[in-house]
Formats: structure tokens, sequence, C-alpha cells
């Protein structure tokens, strides 16, 4: 893949002046992604309602330098693949040169993945649409304030997961979507962070490169939801891998491929949680033993990913 | 132009070969009854490669409505087809699809809507895409369904329109009964529909746009003027699209299909294929000398005002027929409709409103005459105005305005 210095000189897709906050992982991820795409194509994006979407098109203003289309919460996947069919029909018909080339890209949270948009995603995945797509997974919805989601840390605090004398936050593990996306065969699904450049652009290259679709799960910090400083977003995300919350890792024609963590960087959990105010309740000593089935789902978590890696090593298709 | 030797068809068929001769880009759409036979029909010319459509099969109207957004915001030609509960999960996006000005072709086979779930026409789920700023045709038999499917592309795409637009025709008894049938030669129509040329597109314009913007206040409102004054003002342009065809295919067009309405002291109005049955007993007053006239608006969004007041202008009384209701309301969508261009016309007349055929419900003859029956009571003053029945389960009489009892 290209150096930081060439990235340096790819054109900027999203233009400055857009209002997310500081410190957002949802630029970060658009950025990182965008600079993924072959310099012969040219990218379409689609996004999901939430905090990139309406940060990035508050009318008359539009942040995006390539062509951009939202329609609603839960179907970014559909609209893409719709943008897609129209790219397949229109150029069979001879309404768009047969050398013209495009990469479909579609953009949401992880409200708008892990939940809403669960169906519409599943469906274009399965159909098969040659498009990428992206979660930027800040762990709630974050655009209506902090809500829990299925992507919501277990023990996490949030605005529809409180802590009080009766509950400590979320009592739920997070949902595992990315082998959710895995299962459906499709040639080439990862994981990684925005705190992981080198780590993304690679796999956003990859992403690109297949025929057919892609998934990235893209971790993606949100300051103001997990009570962190906005300087913190890539530290954060390198706590988050260090302490094997987030592992890296890719699914390429059904070999599960595993990012291990170097044994000078491992960290425990509490590493990645302490700094956050949303876990700060954990820390109290009658949670402790919240924190140990934390640790403990974790450690079975990475296990799960090596026995993939270990039972994928031969498999040739994406469907074992 | 040739037109084919008449043959026998359903509505569901006729739709799919206006379809076919249009060629859409991309058709997303979902199987759905009464519908199913539109998407099973296309997806035979899919395979035997007749058009150059992009198939999407996608796993929920909803999807289906989306991915039809993205392509017709790409710049492509797009259909598709739904009926009832596919129509109420894509609700949110036909307000979507008619905002962003997005010319959709949708073919809808009118059904009931759960709960109980019924499968059978009636125009409940129609009637909730009446205010998404999309516009709204009733075919009366599977000839119109054809019709106004293949003119509904030109409408929709017509760069002074930019809206989607919605055919639609009543579940099971045009979309699968057999009728006597003809169409227009392929060249014929796909001269007539033209080759689209969208203004804006993803994928089509020089410059990058951005397509469904988030709006604040003003421009929000400002945004919603604009739909209003655009559905507005594409009547006569759907007018001219209709009369074009009609030139082409020598069968009528009118905004509305005002029967015998010159002198008629005794009016109906009615949408879809119901209008049929009204008709036939109209006739058989009429051969009795009765002063009688059917209304039926071939064209429901926009709403035809005008032609709907030209039509009663000679009415002593009128009677609505609603094949859906507004529950909770205080008349059926139909009805609403009618009262208030009447009444803004300076017209008064006793009026009753009929709720009738809920759920493929039949209307009967007898049925038919009980409400030109009730007509002439409110014309001489024996049936108090302003009621609204159930046609069959509830006598007009004792069924006055009882919101205002």
């Amino acid at each position: 893949m290209a150096s930081i210095k060439e990235l340096t000189h790819k054109p900027d897709t999203l233009a400055p002046g857009h209002r997310l906050c500081g410190g957002c992982g949802a630029s970060m991820a658009v950025r990182q992604v965008l600079m993924g795409v072959p310099d012969d194509c040219q990218p379409v994006v689609g996004c999901a309602t939430g905090c990139l979407e309406v940060s990035t098109t508050i009318y008359p203003y539009d942040s995006w330098e390539v062509p951009f289309v939202h329609n609603a919460f839960e179907n970014s996947a559909a609209t893409v693949s719709g943008v897609e069919a129209a790219f397949k029909g229109m150029q069979r018909a001879g309404k768009i040169p047969a050398d013209k080339k495009f990469k479909f890209v579609a953009f949401g949270g992880d409200g708008g993945t892990y939940d809403i948009g669960l169906q519409s995603l599943s469906g274009a995945m399965e159909r098969g649409h040659d498009m990428v797509y992206v979660c930027y997974d800040n762990g709630a919805y974050m655009n209506t304030g902090i809500q829990r989601s299925s992507a919501t840390p277990k023990g996490a605090w949030a605005t529809t997961s409180e802590v009080g004398k009766e509950e400590q936050g979320k009592p739920q593990v997070r949902k595992d979507l990315t082998s959710i996306i895995a299962a459906h065969g499709v040639p080439y699904v990862a994981q990684s962070t925005v705190g992981h450049w080198k780590d993304l652009v690679a796999k956003a290259e990859k992403a690109f490169s297949v025929d057919g679709p892609a998934f990235l799960n893209i971790l993606s910090p949100c300051p103001r939801g997990w009570r962190i400083g906005s300087d913190q977003t890539a530290i954060i995300c390198r706590l988050a891998v260090d302490t094997k919350f987030w592992p890296l890792f890719e699914v390429e024609n059904g070999v599960w491929k595993l990012t291990p963590v170097k044994e000078k960087n491992q960290k425990p959990l509490e590493d990645f949680l302490k700094p956050q105010g949303r876990f700060k309740h954990l820390f109290k000593p009658e949670n402790a033993h919240l924190l140990e089935e934390m640790q403990a789902d974790v450690d079975a978590y990475w296990a799960y990913l090596e026995g993939r890696v270990e039972g994928s090593k031969d498999a040739t298709s994406p469907i074992e | 132009m040739t037109t084919t030797k008449p043959f026998s068809a359903t509505g569901n068929q006729m739709v799919a070969e206006a379809m076919r001769q249009a060629d859409p880009d991309v058709m997303a759409a979902y199987p759905i009854t009464p519908q199913t036979t539109i998407v099973e029909n296309y997806a035979k010319y899919v395979a035997n490669g007749l058009v150059n459509t992009e198939f999407v099969t996608v796993e929920s109207e909803h999807s289906a409505m989306s991915a039809c957004v993205g392509a017709a915001a790409a710049g492509a030609r797009v259909a598709t087809a739904t009926a009832s509960q596919g129509l109420a999960l894509m609700w949110e996006e036909l307000f979507i699809a008619a905002g962003m000005r997005l010319p959709i072709v949708m073919a809808n086979a009118n059904r009931a809507l759960s709960a109980p779930i019924n499968i059978h026409g009636d125009h409940s789920d129609v009637m909730g895409a009446r205010d998404t700023g999309w516009i709204l045709m009733f075919a009366e038999t599977a000839q119109e369904a054809y019709d106004n499917t293949v003119i509904s592309f030109p409408i929709a795409e017509h760069p002074d329109v930019q809206l989607p637009v919605m055919t639609t025709l009543d579940g099971f008894i045009t979309s699968h009964a057999m009728e006597r049938c003809v169409m227009e030669d392929d060249e014929t129509v796909a001269k007539f529909v033209g080759e689209y040329t969208p203004v804006n597109g993803l994928l089509t314009s020089t410059e990058p746009i951005g397509a469904g913007m988030f709006a604040n206040g003003d421009s929000y409102m400002k945004s919603r003027l604009m739909l209003r004054r655009a559905i507005q003002e594409s009547l006569p342009i759907i007018e001219r699209v209709g009369k074009a065809w009609a030139a082409e295919c020598g069968r009528p067009f009118d905004l509305v299909d005002a029967w015998e309405c010159d002198d008629a002291e005794l009016v109906v109005v009615v949408l879809g294929s119901a209008a049929g049955n009204v008709r036939h007993i109209a006739r058989q007053l009429r051969a009795e000398g009765k002063k009688v006239g059917v209304v039926r608006p071939r064209v429901y969004r926009p709403f035809p005002v005008q032609q709907i007041v030209e039509a009663c202008k000679s009415a002593k009384a009128v009677a609505i027929m609603d094949r859906a209701d507004s529950i909770g309301g205080q008349y059926g969508p139909l009805a609403v409709d009618v009262m208030s261009a009447l009444y803004a016309a300076g017209k008064n007349v006793p009026m009753h409103n009929y709720i009738f055929g809920l759920g493929g419900n039949d209307l009967t003859n007898e049925l038919v005459s009980q409400v030109f029956g009730d007509l002439e009571k409110l014309a001489a003053g024996t049936l108090a105005t302003g009621g609204l029945s159930y046609l069959g389960m509830q006598e007009a009489e004792g069924a006055q305005n009882e919101w205002l009892a």
C-alpha cells in the first residue's frame, strides 16, 4: 500500500468545515476508507441518517467532494445497492461509457448498522452488490444523545442503560456483527479502528479491490459519548486493540486472519475502560465482579477468533 | 404504429408489459399479493434478455423503495410494484422519493390493510399515500392500467414535474381478472416514453452532487412549498401527456371521467374498478329518463378540483363512494376531497358518503341501486345531508351527520 507521504497527496474527499465534533472518529473513518479507492475510480458515497450525515450536509452546505446520497436511517445499504444497480443497468443500456469506473460505498453508524439497518445490510450483502459497507462503530446512538445500541459494550453507561441502585450500565454483551456479516459468505470482511491508519487503509484497499460486497467494521470513538478528551481518539483506539477489546481481524474469501497483539503491548481490559467516563462506575469496589466478567468475555472472544483462524486456514471459498 | 389484436390479459400482465416496453434501468421489487404477478412477469423478461433492466430482488418493500430512491438519485429510469402492507412498509420512503423529486414509477395493486389480515381489494393502502407528494392514478380496467403505466414514465420524468408516480389498479378485480386488452408495439411505446435524461444524477452529473440534504426551518418549509407547487402544476402536464397518448392509441384520456354529467342531477363520485358497476345501473336509470351521472377521477393526486366541480355543475345531490375509510375522521378520503372542492367553489348540494367494498366485499347491483335511491331522497330533501354509512351494513337514513348530533 501507499506510504503516509503518498496518502497525504490524495485529494480530500471530505472538505474541512463540517460540523462534526473535535476528535470524532467518523470523519477519520471516512477519510481513511476513501484513501483506499483506486485512483482511476470515482467513489460514490451513501450515508445513513446520523452524526456523519447531519454534520456534513447542512443545506446549502455540502462537505462531500464526491457524489453523495443520504436517504434514511435504516437503509444505507439498500440505497447504495440501488445506486450500484443503476450503474449496471445504465451501463448495459449504453447510458454510461463502458470504461467509466465507480466504487460504491455506504456509511452507517452502529445504530444504523447493527440495529435498525441490519436487515437492509444483510439483504445487500446476500445479493452480492459490488459495494463496500462501512460501519463507523462508536458504540451507541450518539446523534440522539448516547442511547445504548446492540454495539454498546457490556457495562457501559448510556442514557438508556443507566447507572443506579439496581443497574450498572448495559447488562448485555455486544453483538458480534463482523462475524454475522462474515457468515454471509461475502469475499471480504474486516475489523479495524480509526487509530490504526495503516491497518485501516490497507483493509479499505482490499475491500475496494474485491468483486462483490465487502464490509468494514471500524471502531470510531465518540469523545462526547465515551466521556474522553477530544485529543484521546487515537490513543483509546490503541488501547482497545492492545487490551484485545477490539481485535483487528479480516476474513478474506473465507480465511480468517487475526492480527496478534505484541507481548510488550498487551494490557488488561481495565486500561481501556479506565480513561472513559462511561465505565467509571465499574471501578467501584461492589462492581469488581463486572470487570472480571468483562475480562473473561474479552478472553473468550479472542479464543473464539483463534478458533476461526485455525478452522479456516485451508478454506478456499467464503462458505465453509 | 401497430395495435395488437385484442387478447385476454390480467391487469398485472398489462402493467408488466408496459414496464417492459419502457425498459427501466432498475427495477427493485418484493413479492406481495396481489401485486406478485407483475414482478414474476418482469423476472421472465429479465431471464429472457428482453430488457436492459437491472432487477434487484430486495429483502423487503422498505428496501425496494430505498433501492429505487438510490437508483433514481443515480440518474436511472426506475420502476417497482407493491401492494397493501408493502406500501405501508414503504411509507417513510414515499415521502423521501417525492421530497427528493425522484421520478420513480410504481404500480400498486390496491388491497386492504391489516388487521384483520385480508388480501382482497380496497383503497386503504393507497389512501395512506395521498399526502406524500406522489402523483396517484386509479385505473378502472386492465387496459387502463396499461395506458396509465405507459404515460407514467413521461409524466414522472418531465423536467417540470420530476415527481414519483403511482399507477394503481384494484387488487384481484383488476389485477387478476382476465379482460379484453390491446397493446401498442414496442417501438411506439419506446418512442412515446422517450429516453430519460436526468436533470441531476450521482452517476451522470459532471460535478459531484449531494442528494438528500439536511434542511432546517426556512429551507425545509420552502422545499415543501416547492413540492406543493410542483404537484399542483403537474396537472396540465398529466393531461397533455395523457391526451398525446390517447391520440396515439385511440383510447380516451381525461383527468376525470365524467359520464353523462352535462345534465346529471344525481351524481355518484367513485374511484377505480367500481365505476363500471355504478355506470351499469346508471345506464338503466338513464333509459328510464332519470338524470344520473357518474364521476370517476382517473387522476387522484393532484386532485383535479376544477374538473370535479365542472362534472358536478348540474348536481342536485352527490353520493361519494369511498373504498377506504378515514377512521376517526368525519368522512372517507374521497368525500373530504370532493366536498372541499365543491364547497370552495360555492356549490352546496346535499351529499352522502358511502364506505363500500372494504376487503374485497362485493359491490352488488342492489347496493348501487340503493345509492341512487338515496340520491333521489337527498335531492327531494327527505334524506338529510351530511351522513356517512357503510353500504350494505347501515341504512343511509338515520346515519345523518352523527358528528353534529
